[in-house]
């Protein structure tokens, strides 16, 4: 049994797996954007005073840890629709995307505040900063510095499990795969094709994210050390 | 209450500190029991005592970093142990200084040293950055101005620290073992930089285990004992202590 592989077919419609390929990364970089900001205020939420606050922020956390990513999107999607609200598969997807990434990122962002040792706080309140001030100077950009190796390959991980939006018909990357193979009869060949786009998209964040970190924390650009 | 109101114009000569009949637990544990002194502008208390006397605690009441069960604590005309003060204001007026040198690590010396003017007494960057010169100029550090903290050694990393305070322009200085951490060969540079301070005329309170640096900065020597000050008086009373413990705890060095 010989087996034969023809690419030209998959890779004629290179136009539409370009355009899966665009939303794919459109889906997470706004997933990302989104969900880091819920993050920094999750991780605030969950370490800071308030009993209400931090149960809501765990809950939060646990009830997206807890069930899987198809299922959160099937939420949104039919509990927008049942509010009667209507929403392309693509705000849907970005919703439920946002809303999964923020509460993994929570945790991320949690750990790396807690890493901050108790005497860098009290020598920024010695010298009269403010809580907010502290938050921001002392805390959150040191303590996202810790840990973004681990909220990259998060928010890498984000951009792989967006594949699962094609089950509401966002036109993203798998989405497109789909109706190729279905369209060609080529189907292991689509999802090589496709496959190696995804890697690519994995190095163009991997990438994007060194350039951001380089940007973000320039102890870390002079120096190459680890904070 | 009159927390809100800007602390009265104090008599020229009234203490700088004073700690009266101060009292503070943590949990059963008695740390300070009565602990009374003061300091006048431009003194230098030295706190002694035993490891676990309290030291650090009275320190850190001063600056409200603990709240006191009994007593009370007046700083730069404040009273610290009311409940309504302004904590930020009173840390405006104090600088602290701890063992552990605390500079942020992901940012430069002039950046550890310009973030507090800068953010809390609003002045503007540049006048924050020549600010920086001038206070790491007086601890001998201004060519470390673009270093980060790790490039630094320990003792230049505790001298950067007490420029980040001194850049806040405080009325009162406290230092909690500054040179504690240090390799013995690295503590003589921190020390010099706070008899400079002190020959500035900068009030002071310090703990520190040096006892030859102590008798030669001291105003005022106080001794801790249990939660108590067991004897307290001008440097000579390290010299001729007229307490058993204080003999005893001179004689050992500790
Ligand atoms: N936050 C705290 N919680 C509980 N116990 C504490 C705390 N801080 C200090 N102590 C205890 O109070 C005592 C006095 O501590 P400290 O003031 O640090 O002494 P010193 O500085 O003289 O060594 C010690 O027994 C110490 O363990
Ligand atoms: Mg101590």
């Amino acid at each position: 049994m010989g087996l034969v592989l023809d690419f030209s077919v998959v890779l004629d419609r290179w136009q539409a797996l370009l355009d899966g390929a665009t939303l794919t990364l459109q889906l997470a970089i706004i997933a990302v954007v989104c969900g880091a900001t819920i993050g920094v205020f999750g991780a605030i939420g969950r370490r800071g005073g308030n009993v209400l606050v931090e149960r809501l922020c765990g809950a939060y956390v646990e009830a997206i840890r807890n069930t899987p990513l198809l299922v959160q999107i099937f939420l949104v999607y039919f509990g927008l629709s049942s509010l009667g609200l209507q929403f392309s598969a693509f705000t849907v997807a970005a919703v439920a995307l946002t809303i999964n990434v923020g509460a993994y990122t929570t945790e991320i962002m949690r750990a790396g505040f807690d890493s901050i040792h108790k005497g860098q706080i009290e020598a920024a309140e010695g010298l009269g900063l403010s809580k907010a001030q502290i938050y921001w100077h002392v805390i959150i950009w040191p303590g996202i510095e810790r840990v973004y190796p681990a909220l990259t390959s998060q928010f890498v991980l984000l951009m792989l499990a967006s594949s699962v939006t094609s089950q509401i018909s966002a036109e993203e990357l798998t989405a497109v795969a789909n109706y190729i193979q279905s369209e060609t009869y080529r189907s292991f060949e689509t999802y090589i094709v496709v496959a190696l786009i995804y890697v690519a998209l994995s190095f163009i964040m991997r990438f994007g994210f060194w350039l951001l970190g380089l940007a973000l924390f320039p102890r870390r650009r002079r120096l190459g050390t680890p904070l | 209450m009159n927390a809100h109101v800007n602390p009265p114009a104090a008599p020229p000569n009234a203490p700088v500190v004073a700690l009266r009949n101060v009292h503070k637990s943590f949990g059963s544990l008695k740390v300070l029991d009565g602990v009374s002194f003061s300091v006048g502008r431009g003194e230098v208390t030295v706190l002694i005592g035993r490891s676990g006397s309290g030291k650090s605690t009275a320190l850190r009441c001063i600056d409200r970093f603990e709240t006191i069960d009994g007593g009370e604590i007046e700083v730069c005309g404040r009273r610290v142990d009311d409940a309504g003060l302004d904590v930020r204001a009173l840390r405006q007026d104090v600088g602290i200084v701890f063992q552990s040198y605390n500079l942020f690590p992901h940012l430069t010396i002039e950046e550890n040293i310009t973030l507090a003017p800068h953010a809390v007494k609003k002045v503007p960057k540049a006048e924050a950055r020549a600010l920086a010169a001038k206070v790491l100029a007086q601890v001998g550090l201004e060519e470390k101005l673009h270093a980060y903290p790790e490039q630094l050694s320990g003792g230049q990393q505790q001298r950067a620290a007490i420029a980040r305070s001194l850049a806040m322009q405080p009325k009162v200085m406290l230092f909690d073992e500054v040179t504690s951490a240090l390799d013995p060969e690295l503590t003589g540079e921190v020390l010099k930089v706070i008899e400079a301070l002190a020959a500035d005329g900068m009030t002071m309170v310090l703990v520190t285990h040096e006892m030859s640096f102590a008798r030669g900065i001291a105003d005022q020597v106080v001794f801790m004992h249990k939660g108590k000050v067991h004897e307290a008086g001008p440097a000579g009373i390290l010299s001729s202590p007229s307490t058993p413990e204080l003999a005893q705890f001179v004689g050992t060095g500790f």
